[in-house]
C-alpha cells in the first residue's frame, strides 16, 4: 500500500486532527496489520464517529423495545416501517442537523430536511408529510431570532420545493439551548409492503452506481463535525455545511421510486453523513459482501480532488445504486429521464474486503464487517449531577402578589413556547398532495391514504423542562404525550422513532440523563405497545454555555382505521358540552407556570402513570370510533387553562374563535385556582361533545 | 386524465389542458421562467390558439403569465415569506370552462401555498381586465400577497386559458374539511365545455399524485 501522491504522512497529531483517540489509532493499526493511509485514516474517523457509529450509545439502544406484529423494520435500516391495512405500510425516521443550522441556519436546516427526505424514499416509499421539532435560546436575543428565522425559511424552502406538506412538529424555547439550537426532522412516506427495499448490498458482480449531483469539496468531515462540541471556533466550520438543491431532490425521489418498482436495482442508499464512505461501506457490510471503487471515476464538481475529499464529501443530493450487472443501461436510461447523471463507478465483490482504487492503484483497503462493526464501545460513568437533585425538591420562592389567574393565562398564551406557531407552520405547505386531514396547529397531523379509508395521524413531542429535572419520568412523559396527541385525533398509536439530542455523553451527569431518559422511553413504549423503529443520537450538543436541556423528541406515527372520523383539537359547535377526561392534581413542578411566571425552572415533574395514559389513549380512540366527539385537546404545559383556551380559539383550519364557558368547582374542589388551572398532570384532555351524546 | 411528459411535443388528442402547481425547475431564476421552455409549451400554446381549455393552478399560473398566454406576472409576495393557508375569494367570472358552475359573487374558501403570488401587470392590462371582466377569482378581506387589486386569478381575451394562483384542487372533499375547489373541474361537465368534451387531461408531472 502506497500513499497517494500528495497525502501527508499519518502522524499522531493528524490522528488527533481526525477526533481518535490513541486508543482507537491502535486498534485500526492492529485490524490493518499497518499505519493506514490518509484515506483509510478519513474512512475510520468518519465512521467511527459518534454520528456513524454510536459508539456510546450502543449498549443503551439495545434496550429499545423494537419489536411487534406492526412492526416490518426495525432500527438499523434507513427509516422504519411498520404495518398498515391493504397492505400499505409507512416509512418514517426523524434525524438531527442541529450543529450546522447553529453556523448555517438556512442551509443547515435545508439540508436536514433533504437528508431525512432521502432517508425514507430509499426505502422505496413516497414522503407524505414532513415534521420538526425546532428549539432555541430566548427570543429576546437577536442571534437566536437570526437562527429562528433561518430555520424555518430552510425548511420551508427546501420542503416546499420538493412537495412534501408539513404537517406537524413544535418549537420550543429555553435559555439551555442558547449556542445550540436544535433542529430535528422527520419525515413519514408510504409504500406497499411488497416494494420494501433494504439496503443491503449483495449479488457479486453487480454494479455500484452515483445518482444525482456531482461531489464538491463541501461538508467534509460533516459526521465529525456533528460530533464535537461547539466553540468559538466552530464558525470556521461555516464552509463545510453543504448547501442544499431541493430541485435535484425532487428529481432524486422519482428517478428512485422509479429505479425500485423497475426491478433493476437490488440496494439504494442517500450518501449521507459521511457521504460515499458510509453509503458504501454500510451497504457492503449489511449484505456480507465485500466492494471495490475506482474513485478516479466519480463525477466531481472540481478538478484536482483527491480520493480522501471524495470519500468524504457531503455533497448533498447524491444517491448511491446498486444496480444488477446487466440492468446499467437500464439505470442510465431511468435516470436520464429525470436529467440526472448516473455513474458506474464500482462492484460487488466476494472477498468482504472494503477496497477503493484510484485507476490501477490501490488507495483504500480495509476488512469491510470490521469497518462497520468493530468500532470501539463505550460505557461512560453516569452520575446524576447534586445540583438536579436539589432543584427537584425545591419550590418557587413566594412572590408577592402573585397575578391573578386570569392574567397568568394571558402571560402564558403570550409566552412564544405556548404561543400559536401560525407565523412558522405558515411559511410551510401543508395542503400540497391534498392528503391533510387536519393540519398544523392540533394536536396531531392527520393525512389520509387517497384509495383507502384509512388515515395516518403524526405528531412530534418532548418536555425537556421535565427533563432536565428528572429524565427517566420526562423520557416516559415524552413517548405519554405523543401518544395522547395522537391518540386525541382518533388514531391509535403504533410506533415511534425517536432523536435523542442531549450534551457530551462523556460527562456523567450527561450520560445520566442518556440512560434514564432511554429507560423512561423503553418503559412507555412496552405500556404503550408503541416500538422504536429507528431514529437517531445527537450527543455533543453543547456551547459555551453548557449542555443542552436533555430532548429526546419523540416522533410518533397512528393509525386512524376511517379518516372521516378523524377528531379536530377546536370546538365547533355552538351549545356543545365541554368535558375533562382525567384527573388534576397539584403537579407544578417543571410547569410552564412556574417557570414564565415565577421565573423558577424546577420542582418535581408530573409523575406518569403509564396505566392511566394507556386507558385514556384507549378512551380516545373507541369514542373517536364511536363519532362521540366534537373536539379533543391534551393539557400539557401550560395545564388545564391553556388547553381550555387553546381548543376555544381555534386555528387557520379550523372554525376560529369559539367561547368556552366552563365550572370547574366540582371537578378538584380541594385545588387552589392555580394549581387547579396550571397544573400540568398528565393524562387528561379537554373534550367537546354534542349535547344528546352527554349521559345525562 | 393523463399526464403528458415537459419533454414530449404532443398533447395526443387532449381536449383539456391543465398546468399543476409545483416548483418547476426548483423555481430557479424565476417561477416559471424555465418551465415556459419547455418543448411541449409550443403544443399547448397551439392548443390555447385554437380556442382549447388551458388551466394553470399556481405554479401552471406562473408559467402560463411567463409563456405569453395570460396577461401580467406574478412576484414575491408582499411580505416576502412564503405562505400557506385557506383564503376566502370571490368567484368573479363564471363565463369560463373551469368557473361555470359557480354563481357569479359567490365566495368561496380554497387553499393558497406560494411565495410569488402578488399578481402584477401594467395600467393598461389591468384597466382591461377589470374593463372585460377578465379578472375570474379575487381575495375577499386579507389580501394575502399583496396581489394588485386583489386579483387571485385571470383569463385571456377568448376566456379559455384561465390562471389561478390558489389551489382550488386540493380542497375538493369534505374528508379534507371542504369542497369548494370541486366545481372548477365539475365546471367542464357543463354546458359551456361541451364543444371540447372528452377527457380530462393534464401536462406535468412534477408533482405526480396531487
Amino acid at each position: 500500500m502506497t500513499p497517494f501522491p500528495g497525502d501527508p504522512p499519518v502522524t499522531s497529531a493528524l490522528v488527533e486532527e481526525h477526533h481518535l483517540t490513541p486508543d482507537e489509532f491502535a486498534r485500526i493499526e492492529k485490524l490493518l496489520g499497518r499505519t493506514p493511509t490518509l484515506s483509510e485514516l478519513g474512512i475510520f474517523s468518519a465512521l467511527w464517529s459518534e454520528h456513524c457509529s454510536y459508539k456510546h450509545s450502543r449498549p443503551i439502544l439495545k434496550t429499545f423495545p423494537t419489536t411487534g406484529p406492526q412492526v416490518v423494520q426495525g432500527p438499523g435500516e434507513n427509516a422504519g416501517v411498520l404495518r398498515l391495512p391493504d397492505g400499505w405500510a409507512v416509512a418514517f425516521k426523524i434525524e438531527s442537523h442541529n450543529h450546522p443550522s447553529a453556523v448555517e441556519p438556512y442551509q443547515g436546516a435545508a439540508t436536514g430536511a433533504g437528508g431525512i427526505l432521502r432517508d425514507v424514499f430509499t426505502m422505496g416509499a413516497r414522503p407524505v408529510a414532513m415534521l420538526n421539532s425546532l428549539r432555541f435560546g430566548s427570543l429576546d436575543e437577536a442571534r437566536n431570532r437570526y437562527l429562528f428565522a433561518g430555520v424555518v425559511k430552510g425548511i420551508g424552502d427546501y420542503g416546499n420545493c420538493v412537495g412534501v406538506p408539513v404537517l406537524g412538529g413544535e418549537v420550543d424555547f429555553a435559555p439551555g439551548y442558547t449556542g445550540n439550537p436544535l433542529v430535528n426532522a422527520m419525515c413519514v412516506g408510504l409504500l406497499k409492503e411488497k416494494d420494501l427495499i433494504r439496503a443491503a448490498a449483495h449479488g457479486v458482480g453487480n454494479v455500484l452506481i452515483t445518482m444525482g449531483s456531482s461531489t464538491g469539496r463541501d461538508g467534509i468531515h460533516g459526521a465529525s463535525f456533528a460530533s464535537e462540541e461547539l466553540t468559538a471556533k466552530s464558525e470556521a466550520r461555516r464552509p463545510q455545511v453543504q448547501v442544499g438543491d431541493p430541485f435535484t431532490e425532487k428529481l432524486l425521489l422519482e428517478a428512485s421510486l422509479e429505479l425500485i418498482q423497475s426491478g433493476h436495482i437490488v440496494a439504494i442508499q442517500d450518501m449521507g453523513a459521511a457521504g460515499l464512505t458510509s453509503s458504501s461501506a454500510e451497504m457492503a457490510a449489511r449484505g456480507g459482501v465485500g466492494v471495490e471503487i475506482d474513485l478516479s471515476l466519480v463525477p466531481t464538481r472540481e478538478k484536482g480532488m483527491t480520493p480522501y475529499e471524495i470519500l468524504l464529501s457531503e455533497s448533498q443530493e447524491r444517491m448511491l445504486v446498486v444496480a444488477k450487472a446487466d440492468r446499467v443501461k437500464a439505470v442510465e436510461a431511468i435516470a436520464a429521464k429525470w436529467d440526472l447523471t448516473a455513474m458506474p463507478i464500482g462492484r460487488v465483490t466476494d472477498d468482504g474486503m472494503y477496497r477503493c482504487m484510484w485507476k490501477d492503484q490501490v488507495v483504500v483497503e480495509i476488512p469491510g464487517r470490521q469497518l462497520v462493526e468493530d468500532c470501539p464501545v463505550y460505557y461512560p460513568e453516569a452520575k446524576e449531577s447534586p445540583a438536579v437533585a436539589r432543584l427537584r425538591t425545591e419550590r418557587p420562592t413566594p412572590h408577592s402578589p402573585l397575578p391573578q389567574v386570569g392574567e397568568a393565562l394571558l402571560r402564558l398564551l403570550d409566552d412564544p413556547s405556548i404561543a400559536s406557531k401560525r407565523w412558522v407552520y405558515e411559511q410551510y405547505d401543508s395542503s400540497v398532495q391534498a392528503r391533510a386531514v387536519i393540519h398544523p396547529g392540533g394536536d396531531a397531523g392527520v393525512l389520509r391514504v387517497q384509495g383507502t379509508d384509512f388515515a395516518l395521524a403524526v405528531t412530534t413531542d418532548c418536555n425537556s423542562r421535565y427533563l432536565a429535572l428528572d429524565p427517566y419520568e420526562g423520557g416516559m412523559a415524552a413517548v405519554a404525550e405523543a401518544a395522547r396527541n395522537v391518540a386525541c385525533t382518533g388514531a391509535r398509536p403504533l410506533g415511534l422513532t425517536d432523536c435523542l439530542n442531549f450534551g457530551s455523553p462523556e460527562r456523567p451527569e450527561v450520560f445520566f440523563q442518556f440512560r434514564e431518559a432511554c429507560r423512561g422511553i423503553s418503559d412507555a413504549c412496552v405500556a404503550l405497545d408503541t416500538p422504536v423503529t429507528g431514529g437517531n443520537v445527537s450527543f455533543y450538543n453543547e456551547s459555551p454555555t453548557g449542555s443542552v436541556d436533555p430532548t429526546p423528541v419523540i416522533g410518533m406515527v397512528g393509525l386512524l382505521e376511517h379518516a372521516d372520523r378523524a377528531v379536530p383539537s377546536h370546538a365547533s359547535g355552538a351549545g356543545d358540552v365541554v368535558l375533562i377526561a382525567g384527573d388534576t392534581s397539584s403537579e407544578l413542578g417543571g410547569s410552564a407556570y412556574w417557570e414564565v411566571i415565577q421565573g423558577f425552572r424546577g420542582g418535581t415533574p408530573p409523575r406518569v402513570d403509564l396505566v392511566g395514559a394507556r386507558h385514556l389513549v384507549d378512551f380516545l380512540v373507541g369514542a373517536a370510533s364511536g363519532r362521540l366527539l366534537k373536539s379533543a385537546h391534551d393539557a400539557s404545559a401550560g395545564g388545564l387553562g391553556v388547553a381550555l383556551a387553546e381548543a376555544a380559539i381555534g386555528g387557520p383550519y379550523q372554525n376560529a374563535g369559539m367561547g368556552l364557558t366552563v365550572d370547574l368547582s366540582n371537578y378538584a374542589p380541594a385545588l387552589s385556582d392555580g394549581d387547579l388551572l396550571f397544573s400540568e398532570s398528565h393524562n387528561r384532555a379537554v373534550l367537546t361533545v354534542s349535547p344528546d351524546r352527554v349521559p345525562a | 386524465p393523463y399526464y403528458v411528459w415537459h419533454k414530449d411535443t404532443d398533447l395526443k388528442g387532449a381536449d383539456v389542458v391543465i398546468l399543476p402547481g409545483g416548483f418547476s425547475y426548483g423555481d430557479y431564476l424565476r417561477s416559471g421562467a424555465i418551465a415556459r421552455f419547455s418543448p411541449i409549451m409550443e403544443a399547448v400554446a397551439a392548443h390555447a390558439r385554437a380556442g382549447g381549455p388551458v388551466l394553470g393552478l399556481c405554479n401552471g399560473f406562473q408559467i402560463l403569465c411567463e409563456a405569453g398566454l395570460l396577461p401580467g406576472g406574478l412576484v414575491r409576495n408582499d411580505r416576502l415569506r412564503y405562505v400557506s393557508r385557506p383564503v376566502r375569494l370571490r368567484v368573479e367570472a363564471v363565463d369560463t370552462p373551469f368557473t361555470n358552475a359557480y354563481r357569479k359573487g359567490e365566495e368561496i374558501t380554497v387553499p393558497i401555498a406560494h411565495g410569488d403570488g402578488r399578481y402584477v401587470a401594467d395600467a393598461p392590462t389591468l384597466a382591461a381586465l377589470e374593463a372585460e371582466g377578465r379578472v375570474v377569482w379575487r381575495y375577499v378581506g386579507e389580501n394575502p400577497n399583496g396581489s394588485t387589486n386583489g386579483i387571485a386569478g385571470v383569463c385571456n381575451a377568448a376566456r379559455n386559458v384561465v390562471g389561478v394562483m390558489p389551489h382550488p384542487e386540493r380542497l375538493n372533499a369534505p374528508v379534507l374539511g371542504g369542497q369548494d375547489g370541486a366545481r372548477v373541474f365539475f365546471s367542464l361537465e357543463a354546458r359551456d365545455a361541451t364543444q371540447h368534451a372528452g377527457d380530462l387531461r393534464a401536462v406535468g408531472g412534477h408533482h405526480r399524485g396531487v
